[in-house]
Formats: C-alpha cells, structure tokens, sequence
C-alpha cells in the first residue's frame, strides 16, 4: 500500500470534533484517548467508506429516502424495506482500496482477536439514546472476517429497530453514515458500566456502576442481572451495593471466532465482581471523563485481568482500567429541576419554611 | 420483627392496639411499678404511638421513669408554649409492660398554624440570630445547675445534730433536709432538663432543614456525608478520650507504666500507684484533674440509673488505658488530626456546593449550612452537659439517698432506691426522717422489700417481651417535624415496620414514579402483539428488540436487569415506572392481576 490511508484512522488520531467523519463512538474513544483515559488500541473505518459503498449501491439516495417514508406504526413496512437494505449492503462488493487499507490496518495493529464495533455519526449525539440500536462484533479474527463485520456494522445502521427508531423519533434518513471502530480485544475480569450521576434519582454526587464477571456484553444483553455499586464523588463511601447471582459470563475462545457465555462456577455466582477499591478506581476515571466533558457521563468500562471472575490483579487497580465507551447522559440533562431552596432574608426564616411545608 | 401490622377494621394496615397488648408473662402486675399517668387509655387506641426504643431500650425501673416523665415535661413545654413552634405541640408517653411508647401532637388547624408560626417567627429568630451569645450564657447556667446538683448534701442523721444547729441557731434540724434536698434533687434534674429541651428543638431543627435540602439536592447523599460537612471538630464528646491518652502519655513520662496491663484491675493499680512514690503522685494527680469532670461521661445515654459513668466505674477507662500506654512507648499514639480534618470537612462542604445545579441553590445552601454550624455546637456539646455530666451526679445522689434507706434498714441496699418511683422513695424518705425524730423504727421494711423483691423480678421478665415497633393505626402522614427530627421516623419508617405482605416483590427501582395497572406477562418478545394500552410489562428481561412495546406500556418489570439494562434505560427514556432484577415477578405475577409497580423504592406490588 502506498500514500497516506484514506479510509483508516488510528484511534489516537480522532477526537470529538470528529464525529461527522469518524462516527460517535471512535471520536469518543479518540478523545478519551487524548484526554489520557486508557481505551485499548485501535483505529476506525471512516465514514468516507461507508458512502463510498452507499454511493455505489444507492447512487441517487432515493432507497434511503423511501425508508424514510414509511410510517412509524408499520412495523412490517419497516422490515421489509430494512432488511432489503441490509442484504444490499452486505452483498454490494468491497471497493478494493477500502479493503486493503482495513486490511493493513488489522495486520499492523498486531493482535489477532479484535473488537469490530459501529459508529454511526447521530450515536451518542446528546440528544438522541441510540443505545444498542447498532451492531457490535466480538473477538473477530483475520482479516477476512473484519470485512464481513465491517459490512454488517454498516448494515447494522439500517436495523428494523434502529429505522423503527428513526421514525418515531422523525429522524430523516439523509445524512446517516457510519464509521466503524477496530480495537484490541480486551479479556477483563470483570466489566460493565457506569453513570456519573445516579441512573434513577439523577443525583450528580454519585457515580453508579454496574458489572458482572467477564466481558459486559453479558450485561448489556441482558443475559445476567448486574451487581450494582454506588460511589459518592465527594467522599468516596459505597453508599449502595447489590451483589447478584451471576450465573453465566461471557469470555472469547482463545481460538475461533466470537464470544460464548459459559456458566460461572458457584462459589463465583454471589461474589461482588469489584472489590472496594476497585469500584472508587472507576468512579475516580468516571469523574475525570465528567470533567473532561463538563456534563455527566454513561460509560462502559472494563477491569483487565486473565479471565472472568479471576482473582483481583496486585497492584493499583486504575491501572487496569479500560474504557471502551464514553457519551454524555441525556435522560437527566433533558429534565429542568426547580431549586430545591432559594435564598430567604434570614437564614432560620429555612427552618419556619420547612416547619410549615412539613405538614 | 414479623407480624408487627395485621389487617384491621375496613382492611386498612394497622399496629397493635394498645388495648390488645397482653401482660408480659410473669410480670402482671407491671402497672404497680408506674403512675397512672403513664397508663394507655382506651381512647389512645385510636392514635399511632411508637416505641421510644432510642431513649428506653430497656424495660423502665420505677426510678428511671423520671428520665420520661421530666424530659417530656422540659420538651414538650419548650416546644409548645415558650417558642410555639407552628406544627407541633409536645409529646406523650405511655408505659406498657414497662416500655416507654410516645406520640406527637400535631397542629394542624392551617389558621393555629398561621397564628402560631407569627410568634416562632420572632421567638425562635431570636435564638437563631443571637444564638453563641445565648448558647454562652446556657452554658453558664448548666454550669450552675451541675455545681448545685454536686452540692447538695445527703442527710446522714447521726444520733444527735450538729452543733452548729444550736450555735448558729438555723432553728432547723437536718431531717427536714432529708426531703428538702431530695426535693432538690428532683427541681434541679427538671431545671437541668428545661436548659436542654431550651435549644434542642431549634438545633435539630437547623439541622433536619439542612439534612432535607441535601437530600433533596442529592437523593444518594449519605446520612454520613451530611453530618460531615457540618460536624464540629473541637467537640467535647471526644474530651474524655482524648484525656485517656492523656494519662497514657503521663503514665509513660512519669515511668509507671508498667501498672498498665490488659486485663488490670482499676482497684489494685490506684493501690499500686499510691506506693509508686513522686510518679505514681503525678499521674494520680494528673487523673484527678481529668476525671473531674471528663470521667463523668455515662457507658449509656443517660437514662437508666445503671448506665454508670467511668467515675462510678473505672473499668472502662482502665480497659483502654493499656493500648494507649503501649501506643505512646511505640511513638503510635497521635492526636486527632483536627486541620486535617478541617480541611476534609471544607473539602466535602465545598465539593457537594460546587454540585448544586444554580447560584441560587448555592446561596440557600450557604444560609442553611451556616445556620447549621452556628448551632451545631450545641447540638453536639449539650449531651455531655446534661445527660453525662448533671446526670451522673444526679444518679449518684439518688443512689446515696438509696444508701440512707438502707442504713435505715428500709431498703436491703442503696440500689435498691431505683426500684421506686420518687413519689414512693418521698414516702419512704419520711418515714425515715420521722422514725428518727421520734426514735422508732421506720416501717418500710416490711413495706418496700417485698415490692423491691417482686420488681427486680418482674424487670427481668420484662427483658423477655419483644415490644412491637409502633402500636394504633398507621397515621394518614406522618406530620409533626418532631417526631422526624429527633426520631428520624417517617413515612417509609412506618412502612418498613409493617412489613412486606406475600403480594410484595423486590427489585432494583430503575425508573422512577409509581402506577397502578393490569399486568401483561410476557415471556417472548415475539408476544408483543398481545400488549394492550395502559398495560404493565412484566417479562424475563428486555433487549433493544423490545422498544417498540414502550410506546404502549405503564411500567416495566423484568426478572432479570439492573439499573442501566435496557428496560431501565428505555423506561427512564420514556419517564415511566421500572423495577428491574425482581428475580421471579414473570411467575409471581399473572396477567390480569392488578399491580402496583413503585419505581423509587424498587417494588412491586400484587393488589389482586
């Protein structure tokens, strides 16, 4: 290969601003990364290959715009035009200089088992929760099967849910693209994620993590019922804790392709899969990203160690910390909050207030 | 602690009554031990009581009953008639099988309110905006009451009176002290408990009203981290202990502290000290000086006259005594770290302020905190005052009025006094000062020892009775700022003293609100079509896969799930009612059943 890659960025090379070439996910990552957060090496498919095979397949947009014409109630309406789309997608023929880019860049990325993830360019934006709508690949090896999961995360974008999505909301369909991140494939010990502010209360003191043994997929599938922690920013203290039966994890074969979910041994089932000191390692990362972006954030991270549910590493545990995505919380920052209290012209006329509001 | 509620009249939840509360077995004859004011009437069935078990985690000697009857007499006046407070009057209590259960009287006419609030408005901004002046002056005052109390004198009614009655011609003799000074005893235990009711309801009330804002602010915010933004650092709480290490340091300095040893007996090293020449001479004047008045801290509350102080009992203090030696010979014995922990409490104040979501929550926060640090070290110094420090001589003079009884032979021994009311050790107490003037022999012998005898005995059976949290009906709110104050009992307390019934099914609240609605189980996503408007999902879980349904549904519940999984996301997403991780609600549950789905607490309840 020759001259500098069109297709391929490293991660290292995006940041937020570059979400419109890069997607959601990698200009988050690629900012994490800048902001000296851990994310595991990688690099992503940039959006310019995505409508490079959108432009040959749908040349005048017009397949597009017709999805974007059915009714939002026509569930089967929907089907039936997105999955047309999706086996042109990942039928139409790899333009060759796309291929070999990504192709390169797998080999020199020098690992094997790799994580193929999407990053569509309206995901993760503030105002939509796009959450799970686009496909991710786990523990992908060679080169052959990244470009099988290149296709299908760009086929992904055009997911029954994802369109059905779209039209609820009244997203239009023009202007869609998606990258598609590359990464080392991280084996943790346990994984999960995590709010920087309270999921339920939206209480911005605590950071609330989730986790359960092996990788997080397990928990964002919903395979297993997470343990649950919940860390004040200020003091530290573990103000909640729920430890859950986790009956199954999921891990990646050291061979062959994908993850399985096996059970966990017993003993394992009812252990916390953080331990204290590991859970205030994730809130204290949690809160630098928060700073870092100035608004609260829901991030999934991963605990490294040598298999699901293995004994805590020795060491500082926020050196085994990973990211693996970051995007600002958008439930609570849509809500408005009245003032719990206003100023009053003296400070005990608070107590006569709340003397009288008690009843 | 099951079956505290059942299911009463119209099928509402309520307590015991306490008309249906059966004599403990084996101490029937409670009642004798108490006034009959302390008696639950039949109207009180129609009220909620709680069991003061904060205060009187024990059945009540007769004696010890003072610690309700004056405390609620002080409280209740300060709250109610001195600075009128808007929404509460004072509190009652009741005795039954010898524990002390209370109530609050509420105001709850809106124009009493309104009258009321006018004058605490300009009462009790009083105290607030003078508040170090007055709290300096308190302290002052129970000063005063604490010399008094150690100063009065305990009659010993020799065979003949002093002389000085003849030559300073007092023209009276000391028996009529006996009852004078015992009544002293009593006026100055109520004055002592009038000065600590004067500023408590307005330091905890500064405080619940800052405790309530951060909770508000910040739902997750612990109990803990509240306290710690506002707690003092120079408490007096810690004086006594930091007066152990203390004598520890001496101890080592004065080279006695090998008398130091796990396990030694405070007796034998006072004795030992005593031979230890000019060290032994320096460290018992070193504890001399701390124990008065540091060692008069109670191992109890306060309010059971067999709590004692480390003065009356040395063993407590002895028993640290030897880490700390070993501590200050290995270098290891430091003091608290009061900037540090200055610094960390600014840190955590300013941290939490920082969090606050305007200028305009920031600057009630400032106002409310500050009024909080202003009053705070009342809230937190009064206690050695009064119940510490006034009450242990209080209960050391009523003990040697024991000891008059007994050297009269009216009780078998001192201690015995506490298992009489004082009206009855006033009887007592008489025949005493008239079987001396007269030259007789008292009668309460044969009166008191039986009735001693058979409450010692009815006590320990009362140890048995496992007293129900709360008795009557559960009220239609909890309204009276007292009982949330100082108790801490709400709403949810009342609840979580009911008890779940079977209907009921935990979770994790991941969305939060509460509906009520028909249950729609569901065990395969490919089941959705069956969904009808305004029905509540419950399935095994749900994927993205499932969204569509949300459109349609109330709330949602899953077997499995936490917080961040997608029913809870998508169900936050749509502002409606989740509760997730249930572990079983697809087989507890059948579609068509009623429920009710509680978002904020996590539960989920069938209703039929």
């Amino acid at each position: 290969m020759t001259g500098q890659p069109r297709f391929v960025l490293g991660l290292a090379g995006v940041g937020a601003a570059d979400a419109a070439r890069a997607g959601g996910k990698a200009a988050a990552l690629g900012e994490l990364a800048r902001a000296g957060i851990s994310v595991p090496r990688g690099y992503v498919i940039t959006v310019a290959a995505f409508d490079l095979v959108m432009a040959a397949l749908d040349p005048s947009g017009a397949i597009r715009g017709a999805l974007g014409d059915v009714p939002a109630d026509d569930l089967a309406a929907i089907a039936r035009a997105a999955a047309d789309l999706r086996a042109r997608i990942t039928a139409a023929p790899l333009p060759p200089e796309v291929g070999a880019e990504i192709t390169s860049a797998y080999q020199q990325l020098g690992v094997t088992a790799v994580a193929v993830r999407s990053s569509a360019t309206m995901e993760d934006s503030p105002e939509a929760s796009f959450a799970g709508l686009q496909d991710s690949y786990l523990a992908v090896r060679g080169a052959d099967a990244v470009l099988d999961r290149v296709r299908s995360c760009w086929a992904s974008l055009y997911n029954d849910e994802s369109v059905s999505y779209r039209r609820r909301r009244g997203t239009g369909e023009g202007g869609l693209a998606m990258g598609v991140v590359v990464q080392r494939m991280v084996s943790p010990r346990a994984a999960g994620v995590m709010f920087t502010r309270s999921p339920v209360t939206g209480d911005r003191s605590v950071v609330a993590i989730e986790g359960t043994w092996g990788l997080g997929s397990a928990l964002v599938a919903g395979e297993v019922t997470p343990d649950s922690f919940t860390v004040s920013k200020v003091t530290g203290e573990i103000t909640g804790r729920r430890v859950s039966a986790k009956l199954r994890a999921h891990s990646f074969a050291p061979n062959g392709q994908g993850i399985s979910a096996q059970p966990m041994p017993t003993a394992l089932r009812r252990s916390p899969c953080l331990t204290d000191d590991e859970a205030r390692a994730l809130a204290l990362v949690g809160r630098q990203v928060e700073e870092h972006y100035g608004v609260p954030q829901d991030i999934e991270w991963a605990l490294l160690g040598d298999s699901p549910g293995c004994p805590a590493l020795r060491g500082d545990p926020a050196d085994r910390i990973v990211l693996l995505q970051s995007r600002s919380e958008t439930v609570w920052a849509a809500r408005e909050r009245p003032p719990v209290a206003t100023p009053k012209p003296r400070a005990s006329d608070h107590v006569l207030a709340w003397l009288e509001k008690a009843l | 602690m099951d079956g505290n509620g059942s299911a009463g009249h119209g099928g509402a939840a309520r307590f015991p009554l306490p008309s249906e509360i059966a004599d403990a077995a084996g101490a029937e004859g409670w009642r004798s031990m108490y006034p009959y004011f302390t008696r639950f009437q039949p109207e009180d069935d129609k009220r909620f009581w709680f069991y003061n078990s904060m205060h009187f985690p024990e059945p009540m000697p007769a004696f010890d009953t003072i610690t309700a009857e004056i405390p609620y007499s002080a409280i209740g006046a300060n709250t109610a008639r001195v600075f009128v407070f808007p929404t509460t009057l004072g509190m009652e209590h009741r005795i039954v099988n010898g524990r002390v259960y209370i109530t609050a009287n509420p105001v709850t006419d809106p124009g009493e309110i309104g009258r009321r609030a006018a004058i605490f408005g300009e009462r009790a901004g009083y105290y607030y905006e003078n508040w170090d002046t007055l709290y300096q002056g308190w302290k002052t005052r129970i000063k005063g009451l604490i010399d008094e109390i150690a100063s009065v004198s305990v009659p010993e009614l020799p065979e003949f009176d002093d002389a000085a009655v003849v030559t300073g011609s007092t023209g009276v003799a000391q028996n009529h002290y006996v009852r004078e000074n015992f009544h002293r005893c009593l006026d100055l235990f109520s004055m002592m408990w009038h000065h600590h009711t004067e500023f408590l309801m307005l330091g905890y009330g500064a405080y619940v009203v800052f405790f309530q804002f951060c909770k508000q602010a910040f739902p997750e915010i612990s109990d803990q981290a509240v306290a710690r933004m506002v707690a003092g650092i120079d408490v007096i709480m810690y004086r006594p202990d930091d007066e152990l290490r203390n004598l520890a340091r001496v101890a080592v300095e004065a080279g006695v502290d090998d008398l130091f040893t796990e396990g030694c007996s405070p007796s034998q090293v006072m004795a030992a000290l005593a031979d230890r020449g000019p060290g032994g001479k320096t460290w018992l004047a070193a504890f001399e000086q701390a124990r008065e008045p540091w060692f008069n801290v109670s191992t109890g509350d306060g309010f059971y006259h067999h709590h004692r102080s480390w003065s009356d009992d040395l063993t407590v203090p002895f028993a640290a005594l030897p880490r700390y030696v070993v501590q200050v010979r290995d270098g290891l014995l430091a003091d608290r770290p009061t900037e540090a922990l200055r610094v960390e409490r600014e840190r955590i104040a300013a941290e939490y302020r920082d969090l606050l979501g305007s200028e305009e929550e920031r600057a009630a926060f400032d106002q409310m905190l500050g009024l909080c640090r202003v009053v705070f070290p009342y809230v937190e110094d009064h206690k050695f005052y009064c119940e510490h420090w006034f009450t242990t001589l209080f209960f050391g003079k009523i003990r040697k009025f024991g000891a008059l009884l007994a050297r009269f032979g009216v009780l078998a021994e001192a201690e015995d006094v506490f298992q009489l009311h004082h009206t009855e050790v006033d009887q007592a107490l008489s025949d005493v000062m008239l079987a001396w003037a007269a030259g007789g022999t008292p009668l309460g012998a044969a009166h008191f020892q039986p009735i001693v005898a058979e409450r010692k005995r009815m006590l320990e059976a009362l140890r048995a009775w496992s007293p129900p949290p709360a008795l009557g009906p559960v009220p239609e709110a909890l309204n009276d700022p007292a009982v949330h104050m100082l108790w801490g009992v709400t709403q949810q307390t009342i609840e979580a003293w009911l008890r779940p019934d079977e209907g009921e099914i935990r979770g994790c609240g991941a969305s939060s609100g509460i509906v009520e609605g028909p249950a729609r189980v569901l065990t395969d996503v490919n089941q959705i079509g069956e969904i009808r408007d305004g029905e509540i999902l419950v399935c095994p879980v749900t994927a993205p896969s499932w969204a569509p349904v949300f459109g349609k549904i109330k709330a949602a519940v899953s077997d499995i799930g936490g917080s961040m999984s997608h029913a809870a996301i998508v169900a936050r997403e749509y502002g409606m009612p989740a509760v997730v991780g249930t572990g079983d609600a697809t087989k507890r549950i059948s579609t068509g059943q009623r429920v009710r789905v509680d978002g904020d607490r996590g539960i989920v309840q069938v209703l039929g």
